[in-house]
């Protein structure tokens, strides 16, 4: 398959400041990319690269095979985005902006669009600088959704939004994902967000890439949390390669194991006798922590 | 009223460049033209003769009636409408940057979450305004004395200026808290600022009731220098405490973010226009291009209409034209007097287009700019929407308030058909040069984003030229740095299209390097 956006060593500095440095991105064409990162740490900078709003001062991007410095006209007929803090006209309403930035693209689906309105239970003619926060994201979401792209490149975009409207968010996005086959960028710090929706993930910190690949792979080269019931001692548990946050009470222990190491530390739990067992994979949560305490 | 003092402060430390200059303009304004008219009319007789020509209706229009024939009052007569229209400027612009705007951008609700009363932002913003006032006040007096002006004098016009400010800062007080944005905020306050100037210009050539229904007639009539009237000065600062009052009462009633006046709703979808750089273009700028044409074609046809005065009085005084010609006009005085109106019209068209051309800032730093630009819609399209209405309303705003002194004009002396088209086209002359600053302004904002808002110190600086370049005895050549120093002043001289095309030169170079610019830069919030 090939990729929709290709960046790598994507370097960009305003004064003092490295907001990239060196950043590399791979986003399949018909795939979630999660894009992820803590404030600050180049996302969004990234994403103003890639619609040529802010101009890399080396490193490359491509985008849906273009230049997204150059081939703007091109490939903006292509793509749909949602900044991550939507500013509206005052005096424009929210139907207008939809119709308007909808227009600039190459026109509005109406049926698409009034469903939309409907879903995100959006009221259209109330004017710009009426709606709260949540409510101007939902009007850059309609206004992107609405339009025919094959690219989606979403900032933040359940910011301001509640739980109900994000669950809405969601079901949209699978079914784009489903029916029309769409690319999406997603770039969120909302983990859940990330972990139903996306089939890849980048993860990004100080502006590079510190991971990057399928939520499968990501968690495989991590940890998996553990805990056990048992009907004898177990002997050394704590100094067994791999043990992390060992809790142990009257024969429950509870603790992280490196999966390099599950093996072998499963025999010894064995030896012990096991009543109960529960296993799980680590959260996105847990593998984002870890990025970031372990940079601290 | 709790943190009042921090917001104060915070605001003070805002503004502690922008104004200093405000203040320093306005004291330094007033003793500068006495020095001046002490050298240039150093006796009576010479006084008397100037005298004779300001009760010339024309000029009682645009600067209000002389009181006294001394030199004192002289200085009051020629400086006090550019003051007064100065001190409410700077009150409205000080009182709701500190309040209204603030509150729209969002951060007054990071600091009303703090331990900061309901009211302290008013509050702040009215005092510092009143602060400025006071320091106007003072400086204007002190530098009138200074320069061997009468004590009573001096004090009564320092007070009328700073009093009629700080009228100005409690109906701008008001005004943010009727309206849900800074812009109509603004609007409303300026509005009333261009009524009053209006009223008073109609009072002092007609019935004079109406200029006691405005304050900047009421500044006028303490007569400094001219035997005060001190009770006067009573009026101004009871208007300030009504307004005041009132805008206290709206604060206690409404929600952070909200006006008094309630917006309504708007369309469900866009009007077929709205597709395009150009249809957006359109709709933000066409009610501020619409109140500009209204205001000054009013404006226009109220100095046309006093334009017919001067054709009935025959004045032939070396003395007089002189002075006329000072003012900026040459040839008859009818001609100098619409040529000195018309280039006063070309620097209030220049607030427009600089207005018009920052708007391009204005989508950019808000983020609305980006919105737009990750559609296919280009950078230099969305310029050039822009643009057009920075230019070519410029050029339509000559046209019409040329085209309405005409009319007015032309309806006294039975002449509409030639006057009309003879006036809009002596207005119509300003606009190489008001295009300069539009260029002034693309050129900022496309090479040096971050300091777009110089244009308006670009507009200031033409202004203290035209208004005072040649009454403070300038050298030429820093008053040739104003490109309406370049313009023909017309009617009544020869046409020559030589600084006419210099100056589109200029407009132009500047214009395209500022779109240049724009096409390489990142986008700047």
């Amino acid at each position: 398959m090939s990729d929709a956006i290709t960046v790598s060593g994507l370097v960009k500095t305003f004064g003092q400041t490295r907001a990239l440095d060196g950043l590399d991105l791979s986003v399949r064409s018909g795939e979630v990319h999660g894009f992820l990162g803590p404030n600050g740490a180049g996302k969004t900078t990234t994403i103003r690269v890639l619609l040529g709003l802010v101009r890399a001062d080396s490193g490359s991007a491509r985008l849906l095979g273009g230049d997204p410095w150059r081939d703007t006209a091109t490939l903006h007929r292509r793509l749909a985005y949602v900044p991550g803090d939507v500013t509206l006209w005052p005096n424009l309403s929210g139907g207008e902006v939809i119709d308007l930035l909808g227009r600039l693209r190459g026109g509005v689906d109406r049926q698409r669009r009034d469903e939309l309105l409907q879903r995100f239970d959006l009221d259209p003619t109330k004017k710009g600088r009426t709606y709260s926060k949540g409510n101007r994201q939902k009007v850059a979401l309609v206004a992107a959704l609405a339009s025919d792209v094959e690219l989606l490149i979403l900032d933040e975009p359940t910011s301001g939004l509640d739980p109900l409207m994000e669950e809405v968010f969601r079901q949209v996005i699978l079914e784009e994902q489903q029916r029309e086959g769409r690319t999406v960028l997603l770039s969120s710090h909302i983990l859940s967000e990330v972990e139903t929706l996306c089939e890849r993930v980048t993860i990004i910190r100080e502006g590079r890439a510190v991971e990057s690949g399928t939520l499968a792979e990501l968690r495989h080269l991590t940890r998996t949390s553990i805990r056990a019931e048992l009907t004898g001692p177990v002997a050394n548990l704590a100094v067994l390669p791999g043990v992390h946050d060992l809790q142990a009470h009257n024969g429950h222990v509870s603790f992280d194991v490196d999966d390099a190491e599950l093996n072998n530390v499963l025999k010894h739990l064995a030896e012990a006798g096991v009543r109960s067992l529960v296993s799980q994979p680590p959260t996105l949560e847990e593998l984002f922590l870890r990025h970031y305490e372990g940079a601290k | 009223m709790t943190g009042t003092r921090k917001l104060l402060r915070l605001a003070m430390r805002l503004d502690r460049v922008r104004l200093p200059i405000w203040i320093v303009l306005l004291a330094v304004m007033p003793a500068a033209t006495a020095a001046q008219y002490k050298k240039l009319y150093p006796t009576e007789a010479d006084l008397d003769a100037v005298s004779g020509v300001i009760s010339n209706p024309s000029l009682v229009a645009i600067n209000g009636p002389l009181f006294k024939v001394t030199l004192g009052a002289l200085t009051a007569w020629k400086i006090g409408a550019t003051e007064l229209i100065l001190v409410g400027l700077m009150s409205i612009f000080t009182v709701i940057r500190h309040s209204r705007a603030e509150e729209e951008a969002g951060r007054l609700e990071l600091i009303g979450a703090g331990v900061v009363g309901r009211r302290a932002p008013l509050t702040a913003a009215l005092a510092l305004a009143a602060l400025a006032n006071l320091a106007v006040t003072v400086f204007i007096t002190l530098f009138l004395v200074g320069t061997g002006m009468p004590a009573g004098g001096s004090v009564a016009f320092g007070l009328a200026v700073g009093l009629t400010g700080l009228a100005f800062t409690g109906v701008a007080g008001l005004a943010a808290q009727l309206t849900e944005t800074a812009r109509s905020a603004h609007g409303y306050a300026f509005a009333f600022l261009g009524a009053a100037y209006v009223l008073r210009s109609l009072g002092d050539t007609g019935p004079s009731a109406l200029s006691w229904i405005s304050p900047i007639g009421w500044a006028m009539r303490v007569r400094a220098f001219a035997d005060e009237r001190w009770w006067v000065l009573a009026l101004p600062l009871a208007l300030a405490g009504v307004s005041v009052v009132a805008a206290y009462a709206l604060v206690a009633r409404r929600d952070l973010g909200a006006g008094l006046l309630r917006e309504r709703r708007g369309p469900e979808t866009a009007a077929a226009y709205l597709g395009s750089p150009f249809g957006l273009a359109w709709r933000l700028h066409r009610g501020i291009l619409l109140g500009w044409l209204i205001g000054l074609a009013a404006g226009g046809a109220t100095m046309g209409g006093a334009a017919a005065g001067i054709s009935g009085a025959v004045i032939d005084n070396k003395q007089v034209t002189d002075m006329l010609a000072r003012l900026g006009g040459t040839g008859g005085l009818l001609n100098a007097y619409l040529a000195t109106v018309f280039g006063i019209i070309g620097l209030c068209v220049a607030a427009y287009t600089v207005q018009a051309t920052l708007r391009m800032r204005a989508e950019e730093s808000t983020g609305r700019l980006e919105a737009i630009l990750a559609t296919p819609a280009g950078r230099i399209r969305w310029a050039l929407s822009h643009l057009v209405f920075a230019l070519g309303g410029s050029a339509l705003i000559l046209a019409v308030t040329g085209a309405a002194a005409g009319l007015t004009y032309g309806l006294q002396i039975h002449d509409v058909g030639g006057q009309i088209p003879r006036l809009a086209g002596a207005a119509l002359v300003q606009t190489p040069a008001v295009w300069v600053l539009t260029g002034l302004g693309a050129a900022l904002f496309g090479l040096l984003p971050r300091f777009s808002a110089l244009a308006w110190a670009g507009l200031i600086v033409c202004v203290v030229l035209l208004e005072l370049g040649a009454i403070l005895g300038l050298n030429q050549r820093i008053i040739d740095a104003s490109p309406f120093a370049h313009v023909p002043k017309l009617p009544g001289s020869d046409f020559t299209a030589t600084p006419m095309l210099w100056l589109l030169a200029v407009g132009a170079v500047l214009t395209v390097g500022g779109l240049a610019g724009f096409r390489r830069r990142d986008l700047v919030s």
